[in-house]
């Protein structure tokens, strides 16, 4: 197979809070192909934001801190870039569009400000010369992202956009920064359904079109199941199955998994639901071990002493659990 | 056109809140115990002397009665005579308003400024050695009243280090400029003194900055939290994470949201300026209106306090609607808020 385009080694984030220290994420292991569209799932509260604004180098530190981890886009380390780098990085390489449009905007500040802000530094020289080029590329990205009245959109702040509108500005933004790698959390979560459908139904092809790769980030598992390759499952931290999405829908090996995707009928493929007795633990205190064990059916005694690493179990197939140790 | 409309809105609730806080402190004055008419005589004055200068002040009168005469001379500018200087209360409020005017001005401008700078350095290097200084300070601004600054301020800057003058308007043997707006600083600019705005604005800076501290405080801890709030929202990652600078964020688009509380409260601020200003003008001599008032208040000088008080209530609403064009040129949810519900 290819060189991996991102690739997250056993990384650990923790919160440093008034309370004591949250231990959220627990060893990440997380590979993107070049021109991959891989899915991650999990339940609210895994870590799947924490791992994608660890990406960006985005998370508030403090109170995050990285203990240890290595986060390897096309073979350097993200956490040991100079801020240089790391803006080119973020300039021109990978972006991120996140969970919440409203939240994302800036309130007092107009979409052309901002988008023409993002245009200036990430495709032109940052100086203010070029005003003129950079509107008409400003109108240009907001149609690519279906936009009716570009011209007037730029004029308007956040508040009078629908949640639609606004989500289509932060796709725009993401567009005009990216190249290689497109993160999509949790698109059109706050919309209604229709809007959802034509939000994630666009990055399919603005992804397409552009050959860049997509990490998408549902609740919605049929959108999952129909647009990416390769799909990671998530639980309390860690990744705990990764599988191509056919695969991992027809054949979920991990307890974790079958709860979660069988959860809904695998057809229609609604929301994640309640498949699974318990919630995520406190990551105060998490538990030891598996971090699945206490909500799980086939626990067995090593499963509370040792974290299980990945199993292979097929050709692009691995599972994070004891049960699998002695597969082949 | 927006703001004009604004505008002249804001002033006609202006008249209606002027109207109700007049007849508020009118009634709360007269039904006050005393005898303001024997307070203004002296306790020698012959009954028929106390009797007629109550005749002529209508108190014997029902109480809507005296509204209405003292209403209908306001309305002519006329406030009525004090019965303490014994001269018009117009007159005394257009020789005492100005310095007050002038040291609350300084004490806002001072509050403001400094307040947001020491907020915004304090939320930039939030939780460094930096920030905990501010935030002491902070801690210490809001908690002490601040006639005690002033005594220590002029203790330390007046006594020990002689820097700044602790008495008065001006060094004695310093020649007023001629009178113009009456503060001595605007007059002095415009007419081209400069040694003598200098003189004035260090005898301001002691009384105006121990009646900014307070409110300083409150500013910079409010545009603290602002700051740290706002840094960790999702706009300032994802602004982040489009690769735009550090510098741009930091300066554009952090500041502008986190300034927005600060400048919505300072109208309070303000107000709390121009209440403490009274024990300031006191410690520093200054001829002002508030200590007028309050001598007013302490003799039952009627038309006085009433009059000084409808002063300080327009200063408030003016200062009031000047922060609240701010805010809605800063905040579009505000601006466009107003705009859909008109
Ligand atoms: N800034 C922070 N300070 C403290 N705890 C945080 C912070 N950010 C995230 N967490 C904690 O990390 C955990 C994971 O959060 P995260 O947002 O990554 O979950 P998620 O998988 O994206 O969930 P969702 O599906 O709700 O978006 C949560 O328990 C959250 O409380
Ligand atoms: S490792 Fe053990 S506890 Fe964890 S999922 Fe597998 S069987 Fe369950
Ligand atoms: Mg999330």
């Amino acid at each position: 197979m290819a060189k991996p385009l991102l690739e997250i080694k056993d990384m650990y984030v923790w919160f440093k809070v008034f309370g004591g220290i949250l231990k959220v994420l627990d060893g990440v292991n997380f590979i993107v192909y070049p021109g991959e569209k891989v899915g991650l799932v999990g339940e609210m509260g895994c870590g799947k934001t924490t791992t994608m604004k660890a990406i960006m180098r985005i998370l508030p530190m403090p109170p995050a801190v990285i203990p240890r981890g290595e986060i390897l886009f096309k073979g350097q380390d993200i956490l040991k870039m100079k801020q240089v780098k790391l803006q080119h990085l973020r300039k021109k390489e990978i972006s991120m569009i996140f969970q919440d449009p409203t939240a994302a905007l800036n309130p007092v500040f107009t979409i052309g400000t901002q988008l023409q802000d993002t245009i200036r530094f990430a495709e032109k020289s940052g100086k203010n010369t070029e005003k003129e080029g950079i509107r008409t590329r400003a109108i240009q990205v907001l149609k690519e992202v279906s936009l009716p009245d570009p011209e007037r959109v730029l004029q308007n702040y956040p508040l009078q956009l629908s949640g639609g509108m606004r989500q289509r500005v932060c796709i725009s933004m993401a567009l005009v920064s990216t190249n290689e790698l497109l993160i999509a959390d949790e698109p059109g979560t706050s919309l209604d359904v229709t809007i959802k459908d034509q939000i994630l139904r666009l990055l399919k092809e603005l992804a397409e079109k552009r050959n860049t790769s997509i990490i998408l980030i549902s609740h919605a598992l049929g959108a999952v199941r129909g647009m990416t390759d390769r799909l990671y499952v998530m639980y309390a931290g860690s990744m705990v199955e990764v599988a191509k999405t056919k695969e991992l829908f027809a054949h979920p090996l991990h307890p974790y998994s079958q709860g979660l995707l069988a959860a809904t009928p695998r057809l229609t493929g609604g929301g994640i639901g309640e498949g699974i007795d318990g919630r995520i633990p406190e990551y105060i205190n998490p538990p030891t071990g598996c971090r699945f064990h206490p909500r799980c059916k086939q626990a067995m005694p090593i499963c509370k002493d040792k974290k299980p690493p990945f199993f292979k179990v097929g050709k692009d197939h691995e599972v994070a659990c004891f049960l699998f140790q002695n597969h082949r | 056109m927006r703001t004009i409309i604004f505008i002249a809105k804001r002033l006609v609730y202006s008249v209606f809140v002027l109207i109700g806080l007049s007849i508020l402190i009118f009634t709360i004055a007269r039904v006050m115990p005393g005898h303001p008419a024997r307070m203004a005589l002296g306790s020698r004055a012959p009954d028929w002397a106390v009797e007629r200068l109550r005749e002529e002040m209508h108190l014997n009168e029902s109480l809507y009665v005296q509204y209405y005469y003292w209403a209908k001379d306001a309305l002519h500018g006329d406030f009525g005579v004090s019965l303490v200087t014994r001269r018009g209360v117009a007159n005394d409020i257009r020789e005492f308003f100005p310095a007050s005017l002038e040291l609350t001005l300084y004490a806002g401008i001072f509050m403001g400024i400094m307040g947001i700078i020491l907020g915004t350095i304090s939320g930039w290097y939030n939780n460094t050695w930096i920030d905990n200084l501010v935030r002491i300070i902070s801690y210490i601004g809001i908690v002490t009243p601040s006639f005690v600054f002033a005594i220590f301020f002029v203790l330390i800057f007046g006594y020990v280090l002689e820097i700044f003058p602790t008495m008065g308007r001006l060094t004695p043997g310093v020649v007023h400029p001629p009178l113009i707006t009456k503060m001595i600083t605007f007059d002095a600019l415009i007419t081209g003194h400069f040694a003598v705005f200098f003189d004035a604005l260090k005898h301001l800076f002691l009384p105006a900055v121990s009646l900014a501290m307070g409110g300083m405080a409150q500013e910079a801890r409010i545009t603290r939290s602002a700051l740290t709030d706002n840094v960790n929202k999702d706009y300032i990652a994802s602004e982040r994470s489009c690769g735009i600078p550090e510098r741009t964020i930091m300066f554009k688009y952090l500041l502008k949201p986190s300034f927005i509380p600060t400048i919505s409260i300072y109208g309070l601020d303000f107000a709390s300026l121009l209440g403490n200003a009274f024990l300031i003008e006191l410690i520093f001599n200054w001829p002002g209106l508030s200590r007028y008032g309050m001598n007013a208040m302490l003799r039952k000088d009627l038309n006085a306090m009433t009059a000084v008080i409808l002063v300080f209530g327009l200063v408030f609403i003016i200062v009031n609607i000047i922060v609240d064009l701010i805010v809605g040129y800063l905040d579009p949810r505000i601006r466009l808020g107003a705009e859909r519900t008109q």
